[in-house]
């Protein structure tokens, strides 16, 4: 009877300290280290969902920029053209998103793998199209200005304030998933996933959830490409290139198919990566004109980690955690 | 009239980019993402060789060409060979990882300023008048010229050659092809070795024609639907895909908006999927279909 006791114990124990630095941490962590947890959250939201998507329904996307992005510019859109508030953009950009994965899912209904990849590819290139043809269209060629959001009669600017709304969706986020996966969506999507043809066998709707994968977790992603928008203020096409849906893809390869925990280990992991390259290039001697140099060294960092990744540990940090563990607890029988 | 020259340079140069897709999706079924990357570095290891080595063109041409396919052979054998048995999916996401790396490297190596391997050669590039009133450039005519040559090569080698048929073989059937004592992973290394040698050609010419940057790694990406439209597997087709996509998009940038031309093959590319995901000339039940 100890044991189960003790255990749940230790359980609430470590999600009451966790909850505590939570709510700690935007007090005393400087500026950067704010803007860098923000960064995280707001990318473990796009993670998830795409984890969703291939991790568990089993449809690659390289489309995710393009999905970000929609959600981006519908904010930046609506609040430049028709000053709509921040209740009004959130949910159309989530209605917007929900209709591009619609659209992107078809393709999955008569393709896969390869072909499909390619086809989310391809539309990417066509939302960013629609996105720069309003810029320029507008004579707005940098970038759109977003106001912050007005909560109760106050705007949202503040670091600490962004901390909690983002850490909140964010956590929203990855319950809803788990509830959902862990629901008749998620073991429909699993099946879908192993053996479509036995999918089919046991009378799941294969076009269904397919569709309904793709349309939830664009919808989440457009809702994180809202986010970013208000977080940052600003909404570019510069900001959505292609590299971006690579560095998604990138997130759920380092963190670990088929896992959520992977894909926020994945988040942060791509998130810090740039900041440590910047740090540490510093400390070489001839930083002086290695400054155009960073993003080469991102660049060529990350690939050498997907590839790394692909061909050494296909199963990501996720997998290496639990071959870890396995050894620790055969290490400890006697 | 000028249009039409127009047209034939772009379906030129994607024409040769997409027999660099086509050549190793045939033989292996692997699609490479990082095609477009890889010609860019074969312009690159001109201008080293044009630097460090030889500025006399044919010295330098050869032997950046000789280099780019050392390139390929190797990225096969360091990379590609170790993704045998994996899913295809994996196998794509490789050739991206090697694309952005490749991106990388090239900027840190070579810099990411617009440059000129032609004046580094010596070369000139006069406009040339074929008709009366339509100009081409020096090394746009030379594509043109050596994309015809590069595809009878092709034919010839693929259907006359015993590397070549051995090269089909193994695109149709690896097992069997394996089971008569054909080397695969010869083969593979081979066609990655081919693909790169072409991509780094039309990289090269493209770069005497108008300067090297980063946006080559594009026009390579672009040339994908063209061989999609095609069919994969098929190299009469890359030839009309190009010519569909290069047409298309030449007549959006002199009538609609030139923003969209660069949209126009990827529009192509999705209408293509919804109607005939296997291509004009592509092998229907090859496709990796649901």
């Amino acid at each position: 009877m100890n044991a189960p006791y003790s255990s749940r114990r230790r359980k609430w124990l470590s999600w009451s300290l966790l909850m505590l630095v939570a709510i700690v941490f935007p007090f005393v962590a400087t500026p950067l280290l704010l803007d860098l947890s923000c960064q995280v959250f707001l990318t473990a939201i796009g993670a998830l969902s795409l984890m969703v998507l291939t991790g568990y329904a089993g449809q690659i996307s390289l489309g995710h920029a393009g999905l970000l992005a929609a959600g981006a510019f519908t904010v930046g859109i609506l609040s430049k053209e028709l000053m709509a508030p921040f209740w009004i953009t959130l949910p159309v950009a989530v209605v917007v998103g929900a209709i591009l994965g619609f659209i992107f899912g078809l393709p999955s209904l008569r393709l896969r793998g390869a072909y499909l990849a390619i086809s989310t590819l391809a539309l990417h290139f066509v939302v960013i199209y629609g996105g720069s043809e309003y810029e320029t269209k507008r004579g707005l060629s940098s970038g759109i200005i977003v106001d912050p959001p007005t909560m109760f009669g106050v705007s949202v600017y503040d670091g600490r304030a962004w901390f909690f709304i983002l850490l909140f969706c964010s956590l929203l986020t990855y319950l809803a998933f788990a509830n959902l996966l862990a629901a008749r969506t998620g073991r429909a999507w699993g099946a879908l996933q192993t053996n479509a043809a036995v999918a089919e066998a046991l009378g799941i709707n294969i076009a269904r959830y397919k569709l309904l994968a793709f349309v939830i977790t664009s919808a989440v992603t457009a809702f994180a490409g809202a986010l970013f928008a208000y977080y940052r203020g600003f909404v570019s096409v510069e900001a959505f290139s292609l590299y971006l849906s690579i560095q998604y893809v990138a997130m759920i390869i380092v963190g670990g198919m088929g896992s959520l925990l992977g894909a926020l280990l994945g988040a942060l992991f791509v998130t810090i990566l740039p900041y440590v390259i910047e740090a540490s290039l510093l400390l070489l001697p001839f930083s002086e004109n290695s400054a155009g140099a960073t993003f080469a060294v991102n660049y060529a960092a990350f690939g050498i980690v997907m590839i790394l990744f692909l061909v050494f540990e296909p199963n990501g940090v996720v997998g290496i955690w639990r071959r870890l563990v396995a050894a620790y607890r055969r290490a400890r029988q006697p | 009239m000028q249009l039409a020259v127009n047209i034939v340079v772009l379906a030129s140069i994607y024409a040769m980019i997409s027999c660099g897709y086509v050549l190793i999706y045939r033989v292996s079924r692997v699609l490479n993402l990082a095609h477009g990357e890889l010609m860019m570095l074969g312009s690159y290891l001109l201008l080293t060789v044009a630097s460090g080595i030889s500025t006399n063109p044919i010295v330098a041409l050869s032997l950046a060409g000789l280099l780019s396919l050392t390139v390929g052979v190797l990225v096969y054998v360091a990379l590609i060979r170790r993704m045998t048995g994996e899913s295809a999916l994996a196998a794509i996401l490789v050739t991206i990882a090697l694309g952005i790396l490749l991106r990388g490297l090239m900027v840190l190596l070579w810099s990411a300023q617009l440059q000129y391997p032609g004046q580094a050669l010596a070369l000139s590039n006069a406009p040339i008048e074929i008709f009366p009133g339509t100009r081409i450039s020096t090394f746009a005519l030379t594509t043109v010229l050596v994309n015809v040559v590069t595809y009878i090569a092709l034919f010839v080698f693929l259907r006359f050659s015993s590397w070549g048929i051995r090269m089909r073989a193994a695109g149709q059937n690896p097992l069997l092809a394996a089971q008569r004592g054909i080397n695969l992973h010869a083969i593979y290394a081979l066609a990655w070795g081919l693909s790169t040698f072409t991509g780094a050609t039309v990289g090269i010419l493209i770069s005497i024609d108008s300067g090297l940057d980063s946006t080559m790694a594009m026009i390579g990406l672009k040339a994908f639907p063209a061989a999609l439209v095609g069919g994969l597997d098929s190299l009469l087709g890359a030839l009309l895909g190009s010519l569909i996509v290069a047409a298309a998009e030449v007549a959006t940038i002199q009538h609609v908006d030139p923003l969209l031309s660069d949209v126009v093959p990827f529009l192509i590319l999705i209408v293509m999927l919804i109607v005939r995901p296997w291509g004009v000339f592509g092998t229907r039940e090859e496709l990796d279909r649901v």
